[in-house]
């Protein structure tokens, strides 16, 4: 007998994923593993995600009415400039790189972790200081100039927080350049034995090409911030015409980076849809080669027509002409795309899983953009819309039906490997269907009020137009809800979902040979890749997930 | 970058003739050749660069992928430069659109 | 654990990081990290050199005479203290592969010693143009004329392109310091010298830069009359 008794002990649970291998805050904000650093930008951009989101939300009830009743216009420039600086740069560009590109690249070449792992880590950091200044920003009463900052009412003019938000976005810039950097060397040189260029998965291409924007281009935008910072505080005079300044220097210096940047942020989604297209049909993609080039060609001529936004600002017409031209031909690489994407599925035995339905969408949505964009290329249409909401639909239909689209049948598709979770199939083609019909009907009525002349970032607009935008509302709570479901049920799969198995799509590729979750250095030994990605036999296979 | 130890003659041999570029550089400045001083000096500043990178950054016993990089950057800063230039001195040539 | 080839190599290569195969591919990774860190560098400076270029191009007998009104003998000393630093630092790194510990710490010193000195010229040039009025704002005062505008462009760019510079090269005296450490420390053989390399490769670019500041903003306006 004895006065205590010693409690019966639970078996401890062997530590055998990058999950528990660590407990503790520590071993999160501390962490090296890319897999863990790839978690915790998933949490930072989702909350940027739903706060771009609330500020998408004040702006469409503002315009259910035709008069400016619910803010005053001030204020109103505010909503579209937070809602578009967040939705930018602190959630679409980061998205699929930092979330899905750090998670997956190390494993899809067969590495232990990215070629720096530290800097990696920083990455994050210099988000979240980047992100601490715009919160500042926002919480003391915003910013009002446009996302697009155009001088000199951001240099001289404005009365709000220029600064802050400029430095946010300057400091953000680097954790940018630094993953884009990381990506670089690590696919030049961490690849496993065998690993040629022609045998990477073009989601890797599309980083890789992603990744030559952000070298390339960030630091410009990074260095024009910086300006525009010195010229509020210095009253330097680069950019006031009364000084000798050119606010036309401005755009060229702002486009230059902000152009690629939408690259940036549909190019990995493209990767992302060949994934899925290729697994989701059984079949090698059509014209691999072809993809993998297009990327790169889409990352350098995307550097090359910036000044397409520019048609009306004052610039020169003889550039306007060479321009136009240049991005009449950056849409080519694209279309490739789309074609090797739908030539992929002919004949290809497809299967409607979440992540199918959303790769669906984006080809759809982006196509639909995409065309929009050749419209806008050319001059005398650009000369009647710009800045009118048909060059907003168009926008909204590649960045939100194309890149987010992209994302979220990213984050379907290899949420069991990440989680070792399979989440609800029913819940997710249902929020699938919401956020397509949602998307639809907030931005093609959008389409047509740009047509018929309604001008972007008003307040308050025509009785006219109210139908539509009516409409457009009604889309936008829609499409809220669709996002809001999956929070719900990818959280609930994360303690409830069924655990899945290392493979549950029947997928080639080396992230799918690894338990799920993995490992925290994914591979014991490096693997020996010995044949080319996509190759799927014609078997019958159980699709678990 | 490569294992290469590059002989410190080398070196001495490079910095003597930064040295005396810029001595070139500052006095041709001072003779008036018009358009032609700008050519000169940015001509003279690339030459210098070039020996930089070539001995004292180890470019000349690196793998081509590091040149290529170098390239790609210059080329790139070349694209900024000359588009927008593209707009300023093209201005006035054709009509307006509004 | 059983030793598997990998931790073979690790356990006995210390500066090996784990992410790596081989020192040599950890080597490879980390000047390609340099190279295209460089890289970004010359976009982002770049943004200046477009500016300047615009500007220049409409302003040129502003900026020619603005450009008087630097001191062609500190710029030109100053270009020769740069490059003697791009020698010393070729040195140190030299020494770092040939096993030299206190040539290498000698020659980081010197490159410390020598980048001091061009900060301290530039502060020099820095206080006398702030006396004279010519620092952008509203405090310009410029002889009035048409150059005037012309000219305070001239000087923002000046004041921009000098201070981002000088401000590269104070970060390049932080990484030296670190480098000194270091080596004293002894962390430095021929084998793993990989950062004292890479430092270099930066500590060049920051010369490179000023060798084309140089004539870019001293030299334009020296064959007026």
């Amino acid at each position: 007998m004895s006065a205590v008794v010693a409690p019966e002990l639970e078996p401890i649970e062997p530590r055998d994923n990058y999950l528990n291998a660590a407990y503790g805050v520590r071993s999160w904000l501390l962490t090296r593993d890319h897999k863990r650093i790839a978690l915790l930008y998933l949490v930072s951009i989702t909350f940027f995600f739903f706060l771009g989101g609330l500020f998408a939300l004040l702006i469409r009830l503002e315009l259910l009415t035709p008069q400016g009743d619910l803010v005053q216009s001030e204020t109103y420039n505010k909503l579209f400039t937070m809602h578009g600086v967040v939705m930018i740069f602190f959630f679409l560009i980061p998205s699929i790189p930092a979330v899905l590109g750090n998670f997956f690249i190390p494993m899809m070449i067969g590495a232990k972790d990215l070629a720096f792992p530290r800097l990696n880590l920083l990455s994050w950091y210099i988000y979240i200081v980047g992100a601490c200044f715009t919160m500042w920003a926002v919480v003391h009463g915003g910013v009002d100039t446009g996302w697009t900052f155009y001088t000199p009412y951001s240099s001289t003019y404005s009365n709000s927080y220029v600064i802050a938000t400029a430095m946010g976005i300057f400091v953000t810039g680097f954790s940018s350049i630094l993953t884009g950097l990381n990506f670089l060397v690590t696919i030049h040189t961490m690849r496993a034995p065998g690993l040629t260029w022609f045998r990477l998965p073009l989601f890797v291409w599309a980083h890789y090409a992603t990744s030559l924007i952000f070298v390339l281009g960030t630091p410009v935008i990074a260095v024009t911030m910086l300006m525009v910072g010195a010229e509020r505080i210095l009253h330097l005079g680069i950019f006031d015409p009364t000084r000798g300044g050119d606010p036309i220097l401005f755009q060229h210096l702002f486009w230059f980076y902000s152009h690629p940047a939408v690259y940036i942020m549909v190019l990995p989604a493209m990767g992302v849809v060949s994934e899925l297209v290729t697994t989701f049909s059984r079949k090698n993609i059509f014209g691999y080669k072809f993809v993998a080039f297009a990327s790169i060609g889409i990352a350098v001529l995307g550097f090359l027509v910036w000044g397409h936004h520019m048609f009306v600002s004052g610039q020169s017409v003889y550039a306007g002409l060479i321009f136009s031209i240049l991005s009449f031909l950056v849409a080519i690489p694209s279309a490739v795309k789309v074609f090797n994407w739908t030539a992929t599925m002919y004949k290809g035995s497809i299967s409607y899983r979440t992540p199918m339905l959303y790769a669906f969408g984006f080809i759809g949505l982006f196509t639909i953009g995409g065309l929009t964009g050749l419209f806008l290329a050319t001059l005398g249409v650009n000369v009647h819309v710009h800045d009118t909401y048909f060059i907003i639909a168009h926008f909204h239909y590649i960045m939100v039906g194309g890149a987010i689209m992209g994302y979220l049948g990213g984050i379907h598709y290899w949420w069991p490997k990440m989680s070792g979770k399979l989440y609800p199939e029913a819940w997710a083609r249902f929020a699938a269907l919401v956020v397509f019909i949602g998307f639809n009907l907030t931005f093609f009525p959008q389409f047509i009020l740009g047509y018929l002349g309604m001008p972007r970032r008003y307040h308050a607009y025509p009785p006219e137009f109210q139908v539509l935008n009516v409409m457009s509302t009604a889309g936008a709570s829609i499409l809220g809800v669709g996002y809001i479901i999956p929070m719900i049920y990818l959280a609930w799969s994360m303690r409830y979902g069924r655990n899945a198995p290392p493979n549950p799509w029947g997928s080639t590729g080396l992230e799918w040979q690894t338990p799920s979750p993995p490992p925290t250095e994914n591979f014991k030994e490096p693997p020996i890749v010995t044949e080319d990605p996509y190759v799927y036999s014609h078997e019958e296979v159980e699709i678990v997930g | 970058m490569s294992d290469h130890v590059v002989s410190p003659k080398i070196y001495l041999g490079v910095f003597l003739t930064l040295l005396v570029m810029t001595a070139i550089t500052t006095v041709v400045s001072g003779i008036d050749l018009g358009p032609w001083n700008t050519v000169v000096a940015l001509g003279i500043a690339v030459f210098k660069a070039t020996l930089v990178v070539l001995f004292f950054m180890h470019v000349k016993y690196s793998p081509r992928l590091t040149a290529t990089v170098i390239g790609g950057g210059i080329f790139w800063l070349l694209i900024l430069i000359v588009l927008t230039f593209s707009d300023f001195a093209t201005r006035g040539w054709l009509p307006s659109l509004v | 654990m059983a030793e598997t080839p990998a931790l073979a190599a690790h356990a006995a290569e210390p500066g090996l990081q784990h992410q790596f195969e081989s020192m040599e591919q950890q080597k490879e990774a980390s000047s390609l990290g340099m190279w295209i860190f460089l890289v970004t560098e010359i976009l982002f400076f770049g943004g200046l050199f477009l500016t300047y270029t615009i500007y220049r191009w409409e302003n040129a007998r502003a900026f020619a005479h603005a450009s008087r009104h630097m001191d062609i003998a500190l710029g030109t000393i100053n270009t020769a203290v740069l490059i003697f630093s791009s020698l010393t630092m070729a040195m140190a790194v030299h020494s770092a592969a040939t096993n030299r510990r206190r040539l290498l710490i000698g020659f980081l010193i010197a490159t410390m010693i020598l980048g001091g000195s061009f900060l301290g010229i530039k502060a020099v040039e820095y206080t006398d143009h702030i006396q004279h009025h010519l620092f952008p704002g509203p405090g310009f005062r410029y002889p009035a004329g048409a150059d005037a505008r012309g000219a305070q462009l001239f000087f923002s760019l000046y004041f921009a392109m000098t201070g981002l510079h000088a401000l590269h090269m104070v970060i390049g005296l932080g990484i030296l310091t670190t480098l000194v450490v270091m080596a004293r420390r002894g962390r430095f053989t021929p084998e793993y010298s990989t950062p004292v390399e890479v430092s270099g490769l930066y500590w060049h670019f920051v010369d490179i830069v000023w060798i084309f500041l140089f004539p870019l903003l001293y030299l334009i306006g020296r064959h007026l009359r």
